[in-house]
């Protein structure tokens, strides 16, 4: 620890706030000291955004005190917040991707010359910041032409530019590779030395354990307890933000013998359209795919889904061979995915809970070309059921579901197709601790039925704990197939990496 | 479902201002003529619906409109063609427009706007050429098929205008097309979330291509009336901005151009809106140069205040489920 921590920078007092229906906050305390990483960790709805927006002056709260300094401050708006030092980096980065990094830093406060915006100003000082946290690019390069984790760089960076002394961070990571993680745990430190106090919100606990001075924890809108530095550890943080043990280890099961349900022979995607892909998974086997950002896995899903057909190679599905060039081709055959991005990909989000639930089957149920609303209804029922869904009724709007309802009614959907293959593209990203439990159970329970699964995930804990065997892709190409027994943080990351072992997180 | 009650509050509020101001608007006559007009309307209005809930547009119709019934006269007056034969090729035009468009627009991803417009241009110089852009008429004859625009039935001492049964069987079965038929859920789906529906197995494509020629195909139609009431076809007039109207009674009907929403009944009414303002324009003697004016201010006003009650509506809502808790 570099910076003198003790004095207090921030602190928050018994701060309250009401939606129509919801108490989101109640008399929630919190502190920051100067030069701090402290984590604020929580499940979905536990109010760690909302606690966040109000710090950062988007929503105000009803009742309670925030103090900055000492002195109470009240912030109407982002403005009064940023006036105060209190920058927040939202999830989904705000950049105007077609303008240059140093238009995006001032972007809204643009030094003028003779009324015009003065670029060679802005340059100049965006330079300088972006040096600063060690980004190395011309602030003259257009945003869309850098990589996620270079964006989020910028964004810190015109964080800086506004002499922020808190900086907010609301999941930082959730689109970073391994690689620019190290990069944004190494500029957090610097920042920390700096002076510079950082709130950091993370569903990954691997993370907050390297990162974060202290944590605190919230529960429905309350204080669940606090973890000194020494005191964070994994199932700690679960604990209090559970409220409960977290204790699963999966029964493995061995398939080396069994005939293989889906054979991938030789298949090219078009975005590595060098590297051909071979492998096979055998029915109620969970296989998992382990890779960089980037690494080309969830091509390869999409390849086998027939979104972005392949160009060469074919699968062979129960003993039906198909290059699927549409997703009704592969469905047909049998397999099923559940997409990264659930709001783009996975759910009509205006539509009923009902109506997203019996989208690929109210073919199949048709009555010659009408909708057969018995079969709807009933399927829809099960997976509501068979899945948790937590919602007033089949008729709720599937965007008024939180994150991880919304994740179980895109997984419902393909229950009543029957799939002999499910492909699951970071099927937890996003979803809270509770909700990611069940999806759990749903792939074990689907398994134990005999179905295959391949999942993609990003979350070394969820590769380790899920998977029966898992394929390592780096840059297109299968660089390895770890069995159970050789299934090791270390053996996974080497591959990942293609070979060249790097300082990995522990 | 609310949306339609409120158009339809618009409408009666027009009615009763009009009938007020001059009790001609209520003679038998004029209501006859307004229903027929307003069948017209609603054929062009329903096809163009199905494109708005893809989230596409159709620009064409008006030329569509000029081009089919330019196309009808000559064929049966300039040709000889037959009756059910210049139906038939008529008919399957208008189809063939649909599906180039539909296609150009799914195959080679153009955009709907774009693909549409050339389609005004490039129908309405079909129209002129094929015709040598003199203007047509039935005269006297083909009574049998001007009968489809121009007859009526009596039904309880009122004769209503077939254009008017015409129009009400292809809302019935649009409307159960769109509501219970996999088709209709699927144009919905895609309409708000063309991936998701794409992700889930639809093939997105055929749907889209299929509102397109339903479309093309209502607009021919229209046009075949349009032709057979006006029953003198000038071919660079016939259909002009109909497009437009028909559009603005789709979204004053419930259509959201952001597609995936939408109901017939309210199209329907959304074109009588149109038609009612445009009777009364005439009815009260307000100068037809004035008309487009009067047309766009009473839609916009119409708009705004949909707008502003559904959040007033949404506030108080919020309002009584605080209040609950």
């Amino acid at each position: 620890m570099t910076a003198a921590h003790g004095t207090t920078l921030l602190e928050v007092r018994d701060l309250s706030k009401q939606f129509p229906g919801v108490l989101a906050l109640q008399h929630v305390n919190l502190t920051l000291a100067t030069g701090e990483v402290l984590a604020v960790i929580g499940e979905n709805g536990a109010g760690k955004s909302t606690l966040m927006k109000i710090l950062a002056g988007v929503q105000t709260a009803d009742s309670g005190a925030i103090l900055l300094n000492g002195a109470p401050v009240n912030f109407a708006r982002v403005k009064d917040a940023l006036a105060a030092g209190i920058a927040l980096i939202h999830q989904e980065l705000n950049l105007a991707d077609n303008l240059d990094v140093g238009a995006n830093i001032f972007l809204g406060r643009e030094p003028r010359r003779y009324g015009f915006i003065d670029k060679r100003a802005i340059h100049r000082a965006a330079q300088k910041l972006v040096d600063s946290i060690g980004l190395d690019v011309s602030t003259r390069t257009l945003v869309n032409r850098l990589p996620i984790g270079h964006q989020q760089m910028v964004e810190i960076a015109k964080a800086l530019s506004v002499d922020a002394r808190i900086l907010i961070m609301d999941e930082p990571t959730s689109s970073l590779s391994q690689r620019e993680t190290e990069h944004l745990y190494a500029v957090i430190r610097d920042l920390k030395a700096r002076g510079v106090s950082i709130i950091y919100i993370s569903h990954r606990l691997g993370e907050v354990k390297e990162i974060a001075d202290r944590v605190t924890v919230l529960r429905d809108g309350k204080n669940a307890g606090e973890l000194a530095k020494e005191e964070i550890h994994h199932d700690a943080m679960v604990r209090l933000m559970v409220g409960r043990e977290m204790t699963r280890k999966r029964l493995r099961v061995q398939h080396g013998g069994a005939q293989p349900i889906l054979e991938v022979r030789g298949l090219a995607t078009p975005a590595y359209s060098k590297h051909t892909i071979d492998f096979t998974i055998a029915p109620g086997e969970i296989v998992g795919m382990a890779g960089l950002v980037g690494a080309g896995r969830t091509e390869i899903l999409e390849a086998l889904f027939g979104v972005t057909p392949a160009l060469r190679g074919a699968i062979c599905i129960g003993g039906h061979t198909l290059r699927p060039r549409t997703p009704r081709e592969a469905i047909d055959a049998g397999l099923a995915l559940v997409p990264e991005d659930r709001k783009q990909h996975g759910l009509v989000l205006e539509m009923a809970v009902r109506e997203n639930i019996s989208l690929p089957s109210v073919r199949r149920d048709q009555h010659r070309g009408f909708l057969n609303r018995r079969a709807e209804s009933a399927i829809c029922g099960g997976a509501i059921a068979q899945m948790n869904i937590k919602t007033p009724s089949p008729r709720q709007i599937a965007m008024l579901l939180s994150g991880g309802n919304q994740q179980k009614v895109v997984l419902g959907k393909w229950l009543a197709m029957k799939p002999k293959v499910l492909l699951l593209d970071e099927p937890t990203r996003g979803i809270d601790v509770g909700a990611k439990r069940e999806v759990y159970g749903l792939m074990e329970e689907l398994a134990s039925q005999g179905v295959a699964i391949l999942f993609v995930s990003s979350e070394m804990e969820e590769i380790l704990t899920m998977s029966d065997r898992v394929l390592v892709v780096h840059e297109g190409a299968l660089a390895g197939i770890l069995p159970y027994n050789e299934l090791t943080e270390e053996t996974v990351m080497h591959l990942a990496t293609g070979g060249h072992r790097q300082a990995a997180a522990v | 479902m609310k949306k339609t009650l409120g158009i339809f509050g618009l409408l009666a509020v027009i009615c009763a201002f009009t009938a007020i101001a001059n009790p001609n608007f209520m003679t038998a006559y004029n209501i006859q003529n307004t229903v027929r007009w307003t069948a017209l309307y609603g054929i062009l209005s329903i096809g163009v619906a199905f494109v708005i809930m893809t989230g596409g547009i159709d620009l064409s119709i008006g030329s569509v409109v000029g081009l089919i019934g330019s196309m009808l006269a000559w064929m049966l007056t300039v040709k000889g063609v037959s009756v059910p034969l210049a139906v038939f090729i008529i008919l399957l035009t208008s189809l063939a427009i649909g599906l180039a468009h539909g296609l150009l627009i799914t195959k080679l991803r153009l955009q709907p706007f774009v693909v549409t417009l050339c389609g005004l241009l490039l129908y309405r110089g079909l129209a002129r050429l094929l015709t040598d852009d003199q203007n047509l008429g039935f005269g006297a004859d083909f009574e049998g098929l001007r009968t489809l625009a121009t007859g009526s039935f009596t039904v309880a001492g009122f004769a209503i205008p077939v254009p008017f049964f015409l129009m009400a069987a292809l809302a019935i079965v649009a409307g159960i097309v769109l509501n219970y038929s996999v088709y209709g859920r699927y144009l919905l789906a895609l309409g708000r979330n063309e991936s998701a529906a794409r992700y889930s197995g639809i093939n997105t494509d055929r749907i889209v291509i299929l509102a397109y020629v339903m479309c093309s195909l209502l607009a021919g139609f229209g046009g075949m009336l349009f032709a057979l009431d006006v029953n003198s076809v000038q071919p660079s007039g016939l259909g002009e901005f109909f497009e437009l109207y028909a559009i603005a009674a789709a979204v004053l009907g419930g259509c959201s151009l952001r597609g995936g929403e939408g109901s017939i009944l309210g199209v329907i009414i959304g074109a009588a809106v149109m038609r009612v303002l445009y009777n009364s324009i005439n009815i009260l003697r307000i100068p037809t140069h004035m008309e487009f004016a009067i047309i766009g201010t009473v839609i916009l006003a119409g708009v705004i205040v949909d707008e502003l009650l559904k959040r007033w509506v949404e506030k108080r809502r919020a309002a009584a489920r605080a209040a609950a808790q």
